[in-house]
């Protein structure tokens, strides 16, 4: 931070820690009114929307899944969703809990990973989890152990931890037995105990209060907490197919981002992710999430973004005790996929991957070549609210020291375990021909 | 029958020199040594600590980066040292290899015995095809392992 002789106070983080690829931030506060905030995303556009085009739509899973190694599988889950949408197919019964069971094992690789190493040490006051792990080993190794789980998962049913190569449009390549999977179950009554003791330990941590007035956005599923499949909903009233998402939703271009910034046509900026999943679904959760939340001191509404390292407890918590649902009544798929035949059509999914809603829109011809298609991850969705939320921060906490108020702001960002990579994986050309 | 030396070689196969410690491990395999065993790492370097559990002695194999003559390599005694932070590729989505190192000493999960062989690097594109200087390296650092197991 600098302090000029006019009065200005700059707030300036180069590069980022703790988040998934490469963002900056920028803040100029002046006669203590904060004046300009900036999420800068530097990290590189990727194309992959210009890319898929031609490309056949069996392909897409598995291109689509390599925009980000941390949540491959919800890029897998929306692109087959948005195929089958577009081919008429749905998949149900054995093979819809399998693409549950493995979105499970993202969710906990993913959520333990910002719990236990990203941002666990903001509020514990360390640098980082190797310095964290010195003085708390014991709970860092169990966030290894747990996020292991969810890897193990990962291996089984995908193939590998990351990018897995198991899925396809209509359901797997190879699906298992279940004495295949007895090893799992042990696992993860293990896991669901050391996911408890989890959501114990983040309810007891430090917590800066701030609160704001979010739309929060989520799936809402008549009979599940959401991972594949529901309406598109927001705690101020939108009530959508996902079909209509364009019709409701828009992306921006901002000069300091790579990354498109998405707004409600409406309202403007909206929150998604594991608080908005919580807030608007809370009546889904298992009864064992559902009572940890209730003694974390979540009774069902939390808008205190500081707060979501409790929420990502409580739904590594949910996705442990589901998975095990699902083990236990397990049935192997037969056939493990539906042979689908190309048609001409566009197809709509938005499923939730662990950072939020993640949308695809394909449309592909009569020989299923994929002629146009869409990608709108969950962090470009959560920019301007990010932004929003340095604002009304830094305007709160002006009175503390500058290192403190830098740290913060930082930890406010990563209150959103924003994915860089994910959100710079557009293109946006604008050429001027005379 | 003593337990078997595990040597980890780690790297992207498809960056050029950074597959230099997969290369050492693929040769040692074929050349095969009943008092070796040897694993490949190729993402993920927190994985190491799970595979090495139940190890007394470990060798890492993996290109580094440290502005020093391409093909050189150094050998780092990390039990007896901590790992330049800056000497291991880093990343943003993943603990780079001397940070889940410094993770597993915090963690009292370092093996008794470890090596780690960090071969200078001199191109990281996109590529399967190593620089002369480092394949010549590989062959010196699968005869120093050889070695220093007899």
């Amino acid at each position: 931070m600098t302090n000029k002789k006019d009065g200005t106070k700059i707030i300036k983080v180069d590069t980022l820690a703790r988040v998934e690829g490469e963002g900056g931030l920028y803040i100029k506060v002046k006669d203590n009114a904060v004046q300009e905030v900036r999420l800068k995303i530097f990290e590189p556009p990727r194309f992959f929307e210009a890319f898929l085009r031609d490309r056949d739509f069996r392909e897409v899973p598995d291109i689509t899944a390599r925009i980000c190694g941390i949540c491959p599988v919800a890029y897998q889950m929306s692109s087959v969703h948005a195929m089958e949408d577009a081919l008429g197919v749905k998949v149900e019964g054995p093979l819809r809990d399998l693409r549950r069971l493995l979105y499970c094992g993202e969710w906990i690789e993913s959520h333990v990973l910002h719990i236990f190493m990203l941002h666990a040490p903001d509020f514990l006051g360390y640098e980082d989890a190797i310095k964290m792990a010195k003085d708390h080993g014991e709970i860092v190794e169990r966030g290894l152990k747990l996020k292991k789980a969810g890897n193990d998962l990962m291996i089984k049913i995908g193939g590998r931890e990351i990018h897995p190569i198991n899925v396809r449009v209509g359901g797997f390549y190879k699906v298992f037995k279940k004495q295949q999977l007895n090893d799992l179950v042990e696992q993860f009554k293990w896991a669901r105990d050391a996911a408890l003791e989890t959501v114990r330990w983040t309810a007891k941590l430090p917590f800066q209060e701030f609160e704001q007035d979010y739309e929060f956005v989520a799936l809402r599923h008549p009979d599940e907490y959401p991972f594949n499949e529901g309406r598109l909903v927001s705690s101020k009233g939108l009530d959508i197919d996902i079909s209509q998402f364009d019709q409701h939703f828009e992306e921006e271009h901002v000069e300091h981002s790579n990354a498109l910034h998405s707004v409600l046509k409406e309202r403007g900026a909206y929150f998604v992710g594991p608080m908005a999943r919580f807030n608007l679904n809370f009546d889904q959760l298992s009864p064992i999430a559902k009572e940890a939340a209730k003694q974390a001191g979540l009774p069902g509404i939390c808008k205190n973004p500081f707060k979501s390292i409790i929420i990502r407890s409580v739904e590594v918590l949910y996705a442990c005790d589901e998975a095990l649902r699902i083990l236990e009544n397990y049935e192997m798929p037969d056939p493990p996929f539906i042979e689908i035949e190309p048609k001409a059509g566009t197809g709509f999914a938005c499923t939730e991957a662990p950072r939020g809603i993640l949308y695809h829109r394909y449309t592909i011809d009569d020989a299923g070549k994929v002629l146009d298609a869409q990608i709108v991850p969950p962090t470009s969705q959560n920019q301007k609210t990010i932004e929003n939320d340095l604002w009304h921060f830094v305007a709160k906490y002006l009175d503390l020291s500058d290192e403190k108020l830098t740290w913060q702001c930082e930890q406010a960002i990563r209150n959103y375990d924003p994915c860089i990579s994910c959100a710079t994986h557009f293109l946006k050309l604008e050429m001027d021909r005379e | 029958m003593t337990t078997p030396v595990l040597v980890i070689g780690i790297g992207n196969p498809f960056r050029s020199d950074d597959r230099a410690g997969l290369e050492v491990a693929w040769q040692l395999k074929h050349r095969g040594n009943e008092r070796l065993k040897v694993l490949e790492v190729a993402s993920n370097p927190l994985t190491l600590l799970d595979l090495w559990k139940g190890h007394d002695e470990v060798l890492l194999v993996d290109a580094v980066s440290s502005k020093s003559k391409p093909g050189t390599f150094q050998i780092i005694n990390a039990v007896q040292q901590t790992i330049p932070a800056g000497l291991f590729n880093t990343s943003t989505h993943n603990m780079s290899v001397a940070e889940a190192i410094e993770m597993a000493r915090n963690l009292n999960q370092l093996p008794k015995q470890m090596l780690v062989y960090g071969i200078e690097g001199k191109n990281f594109q996109f590529g399967e095809v190593l620089s002369p200087q480092v394949n010549e390296a590989i062959e010196k650092v699968v005869h120093h392992i050889l070695n220093h197991i007899h």
